[in-house]
């Protein structure tokens, strides 16, 4: 089994949910409450030394209790080995801890996730919408449940005086 | 019938006197110095460059010399994908832009919105600016984009400059 996986089953007896290794590619799935934890981990153990936030994003499972699904990718400049670290969260309680004070970069990153998800981070210092506009009212357009074609916002141009053709 | 013709001088026969109307010679100005504003947003605007760089030469038609401010500029090639967010920046820019004043819609995408039927992507440019081009495409070549030109040009050469505008074009105009 891969080293980093090994390592923390290890170190996270309780809060480590499981881990999947695809063509080289490590994911861990931990719990919610235990996240922010893990991610201190990831940063600061020498043997781990995650010093780079690649991406963070989001899946939506419209059928699973715990619907949505935050991912966030790491990679070690020195060691030269990444990991994706998931977590879920239900529709009800919409909130997961912010990973912004390790990785000063994740902060755009988990606002495009609220934007287009709605997932609100704990502790983010700048938690607003980040593509669509500020006063934009017709929901999260990556969610399953959301109009293709969206709610008519595109079709409407209040700049205009006149009503478009 | 030309745009401009040719008279002799009665005793050496040198050319001497140049007939033909006011209106062709305006025309003709305006369609041979179309100052296009460069408005690229996706992978259409790569085909516009290409079209101005030395290989196919947009210089040729006098439509070469992109400006990057409306306030220059008589023709807005809008290349690319236009999405929600911009269309109120495309707008305030049409409207900044001196008449007289022409839009081309370059591809697929800012004609019709092309296969981005989403939340976000305007179905085509023409619902808050007027168009006189639709150029075909994803993207079109830059032979395409000639052709739009072209046929702009021979748009240009049709209009009447000197006739007193209606009255509900006035009121329309705000002036």
């Amino acid at each position: 089994m891969n080293q980093l996986i090994q390592r923390l089953q290890e170190t996270f007896s309780t809060g480590f949910v499981g881990a999947a290794e695809w063509r080289g590619d490590v994911a861990v799935t931990v719990t919610r409450d235990r996240l922010h934890e893990v991610a201190q981990f990831l940063h600061d153990d020498p043997g781990m030394d995650f010093d780079y936030i690649v991406h963070v994003s989001s899946v939506d499972w419209p059928d699973d209790e715990e619907r949505f699904e935050v991912v966030w990718e790491f990679y070690s400049i020195r060691k030269r080995h990444r990991i994706r670290l998931k977590t879920r969260v239900p529709e009800s309680d919409c909130v997961v801890d912010s990973l912004t004070d390790l990785w000063k970069g994740a902060e755009f990153m988990e606002r495009e996730v609220y934007d287009m998800m709605g997932i609100r981070f704990r502790n983010h210092p700048d938690l607003r919408r980040i593509l669509m506009p500020d006063d934009y009212t017709e929901g999260f357009p990556l969610r399953k449940d959301f109009p293709l074609r969206g709610k008519g916002w595109r079709d409407t141009f209040d700049f205009l005086d006149e009503v478009p053709r | 019938m030309g745009l401009i013709q040719l008279g002799r001088h009665e005793k050496d026969g040198a050319p001497d006197v140049i007939t033909g109307t006011v209106e062709k010679a305006v025309n003709w100005a305006r369609k041979g110095s179309l100052w296009p504003m460069t408005f690229g947003l996706a992978c259409c605007a790569i085909e516009m460059i290409a079209a101005v760089s030395s290989r196919y030469d947009m210089d040729r038609f006098g439509a070469g010399v992109f400006r990057a401010s409306p306030r220059q500029s008589d023709l807005m090639i809008v290349a690319g994908t236009v999405c929600r967010r911009m269309a109120p920046v495309i707008r305030k820019i049409y409207d900044q832009m001196p008449e007289p004043k022409y839009v081309i819609a370059m591809g697929s995408c800012a004609t019709s919105g092309n296969i981005y039927d989403s939340y976000s992507v305007v179905q085509g440019v023409d619902r808050f600016v007027p168009v006189d081009i639709y150029v075909p495409g994803c993207p079109p070549t830059p032979e395409a984009l000639f052709d739009g030109i072209l046929k702009l040009q021979e748009r240009i050469m049709q209009k009447r400059v000197f006739v007193a505008q209606p009255e509900q074009v006035k009121a329309s105009l705000k002036v």
